[in-house]
């Protein structure tokens, strides 16, 4: 390290700084974008496991077996590489003219997760005795009641902590869809490496926004934990 | 499918090896083992670290796991790609370059791994050690440790899953390994993407599904084992490892 | 033997331990009763430094416990220590249990340490059990293997938290019986339990402790005729009911 001296503004000023921004800011719709989609597809899921038809239940299980089993980098792409080669042309020009790279990640990274949150929400889901619907039903609520206040309120609370981890290692991989080149924050600090070859400070500003970010994902699933946990007793 | 699965096996299995280095599968499995191999030491260290009498020991290795497990392994893998070379003063390839960043991040996971399973242990058995007049690290080799990793087995077998999975990633530095080498017969026969990646998928899968298998057998074996004698072993606290995809 | 001087304890701003000041001799048998609650249990873990204390001085065999020139496992090795929840190592056989210490801290081997580990697993009536594990054994057995393996290093002293506490009612004879021979052979034991029958036959002296001190000190014969303080006289009625 003789002879480097640090020096940030190269990264941090005029048109790096704003492939860096750009770059936040696809990672952060792609992240978000990713999150609501993975948690629909794991209700969805679920929905489904809970319905008591076989089809459904082995379909449930085998999503959620090849989904953890395979690399998500592999899932990103066959859905970049694979998937548009079987769909129809109409649609494969559509995604060619609409940032394929960007929604073709999304696809992949919740579908991915979905198959995680799935499992945190069934196994929440599972702790909660049977006593309690018993319990409920006898007091005259019907499926959807018991559900909505009785069960759900419980299996929420249990769910949460694997959830968040969920939640994070989600905003961790986003980066994985550089790889397929979406212009996100670690494509974006790769470019300004190439072009700065300040590996250093690119690398030290891209791996702090990643940690402090990561950090309040961390505190918010500790605060809401604390809360939810103080409401249960 | 199979006419590409009989016209590039070798490629898949082993890359351009011998004219080439090693490459697809086997250079996957190697990656892998060597980085379990390696960290687990590294884990053990921390982790040990985690739970030290001493406060300092415990807030630097707090600090180590947490900022492993807050960053994409991707900036792991670039840190040591472009930013070691600068500070060891010359290129280091592919091969090592991952190797190592799976030893920085599987070493912090497997330490609360570690952790835990020394965590869950009833308080009651390093007492009794140490009433015996063991010291800390006498009480730890013979009484601790080798329970607390007996019970952490099987999540250690799902982190080795999480682990092969990781080496995929090897792909963005151009590391000779699996995904590599499916992406160069994808590249080589440009019409065929889906089987290709329909093969490369479906192997993982086979790999990574039999060790997760494996681990579900272990730990129903323990929890029976657990079961048939409840005073002695408690169960592992419901720690969620966080599994990478 | 071992002596408490203005011993204090607090766990917070609650003290559980004030100001304890006792001795006992040399080949003496002592037994800590009281409520639960009363610092009983604090007080036998403090003579080996399981707990910490914050006040006073506690000295064994001449050494001071809580000091930090202490030699705290040589200390340790030199008190056997008997757990309510017997605390046997799981993953070791019972022999194994036994010689644990003898080869780690006085580097025995395992034929030499093992020849003296049979002896006193005959002692305790348990010849048979040298190889099974202590999933094996019920809880009679695994306590009187906790004796066995707490006096694998010849201590002079054996201290007991309510070993007959975690067992099953008819289980109790077995282990009280063991302490009992062990209470003849001359060693310096002190024992917290509610086994008045026990503490009856076998103690020098009985402690009586409740709020953290210790308010009767007296043997036996005395103790259970005609307690002093109405709250040793209260525990005892309430025990005959």
């Amino acid at each position: 390290m003789m002879g480097y001296s640090l020096d940030f503004t190269a990264v941090l000023a005029g048109e790096h700084l704003k492939w860096l921004l750009s770059g936040i800011q696809v990672t952060a719709e792609l992240f978000a974008g990713a999150w609501a989609l993975a948690l629909l597809l794991a209700v969805v899921l679920i929905v489904l496991r809970n319905t008591g038809l076989r089809p459904a239940h082995w379909f449930v299980t085998t999503y959620v077996e090849v989904h953890q089993n395979v690399p998500l980098l592999v899932q990103v792409l066959f859905w970049y590489f694979a998937v548009p080669e079987l769909l129809p042309a109409p649609a494969q020009i559509w995604l060619n003219e609409h940032n394929s790279e960007f929604i073709l990640a999304l696809l992949a990274l919740s579908f991915c997760i979905a198959a995680y949150m799935s499992e945190a929400l069934r196994s929440g889901l599972r702790a909660i005795p049977p006593t309690q619907y018993e319990a409920s039903r006898a007091l005259g609520f019907g499926y959807l009641s018991t559900m909505r206040y009785v069960i759900l309120p419980q299996a929420a609370r249990l769910s949460l902590p694997p959830l968040i981890n969920y939640t994070l290692l989600l905003f961790k991989n986003t980066s994985i869809a550089m790889a397929i080149g979406v212009h996100e924050l670690t494509y974006q600090s790769r470019q300004i490496e190439n072009d700065t070859f300040r590996t250093f400070e690119v690398f030290a500003v891209a791996t702090a926004i990643y940690l402090l970010s990561s950090f309040a994902i961390m505190a918010l699933g500790a605060l809401y934990e604390r809360r939810a946990g103080l409401q249960a007793r | 499918m199979l006419q590409i699965l009989r016209d590039n096996w070798v490629l898949f299995l082993i890359g351009q090896y011998p004219a080439g280095p090693l490459g697809g599968l086997a250079a996957t499995v190697l990656i892998a083992v060597l980085g379990l191999g390696l960290s687990f030491p590294c884990a053990l260290l921390l982790g040990l670290g985690r739970i030290s009498p001493f406060r300092s020991i415990r807030a630097v290795t707090a600090i180590i796991v947490h900022t492993v497990r807050g960053t994409p392994f991707l900036m792991v893998i670039f840190w040591s790609y472009f930013a070691l070379p600068i500070i060891i003063g010359h290129p280091i390839a592919g091969f090592p370059t991952l190797v190592g960043a799976l030893v920085i991040y599987e070493s912090a996971y497997l330490a609360e791994i570690v952790r835990s399973g020394i965590e869950a242990l009833p308080k009651g058995q390093i007492e009794a050690a140490r009433s015996l007049g063991l010291n800390y690290r006498q009480a730890m080799m013979s009484v601790v440790l080798p329970q607390a990793l007996y019970n952490s087995l099987p999540t250690m077998m799902s982190q080795f899953v999480s682990l092969i999975k990781e080496t995929s990633l090897g792909y963005v530095i151009s590391v000779n390994e699996f995904t590599f080498a499916a992406a160069q017969v994808n590249s080589r026969l440009l019409t065929k993407p889906v089987q290709v990646f329909s093969i490369l998928a479906l192997t993982y899968f086979l790999l990574c599904f039999a060790l997760t298998q494996s681990a579900r057998a272990v730990e129903r074996h323990i929890a029976r084992r657990r079961r048939e004698d409840p005073a002695v072993i408690r169960p592992l606290e419901s720690f969620v490892v966080e599994p990478a995809p | 033997m071992i002596s408490f001087e203005n011993v204090s304890k607090w766990y917070g701003a609650h003290q559980c331990l004030a100001d304890i000041n006792a001795t006992v001799n040399s080949g003496e048998v002592v037994v800590v009763c009281g409520p639960s609650g009363s610092g009983k249990t604090t007080l036998i873990r403090t003579i080996n430094r399981l707990e910490p204390i914050q006040g006073g001085r506690i000295v064994v065999n001449g050494q001071d416990v809580h000091s930090s020139a202490t030699d705290l496992n040589r200390l340790r090795s030199g008190i056997g220590f008997v757990f309510q929840q017997f605390n046997l190592f799981p993953h070791m056989s019972v022999i194994d249990n036994i010689i644990l210490a003898p080869r780690k801290l006085r580097g025995l081997s395992r034929e030499a340490a093992s020849e003296a580990a049979r002896k006193l697993l005959a002692r305790v009536g348990l010849a048979d059990k040298a190889n099974s594990y202590p999933g094996q054994l019920s809880g009679g057995q695994s306590q009187r293997v906790a004796i066995a393996r707490a006096l694998a290093m010849d201590p002079p002293i054996i201290l007991f938290d309510e070993p007959t506490s975690a067992l099953d009612p008819e289980m109790v004879g077995e282990v009280l019986s063991v302490i009992k021979d062990l209470a003849h052979s001359g060693i310096t034991m002190m024992c917290v339990t509610h086994e008045m029958g026990f503490a009856r036959e076998v103690a020098d002296r009985i402690w009586f402790m409740d709020r953290g001190t210790i308010l009767e000190d007296a043997p036996p014969s005395e103790f259970f005729s005609r307690p002093n303080h109405p709250r040793a006289q209260r525990f005892l009625s309430e025990l005959r009911h």
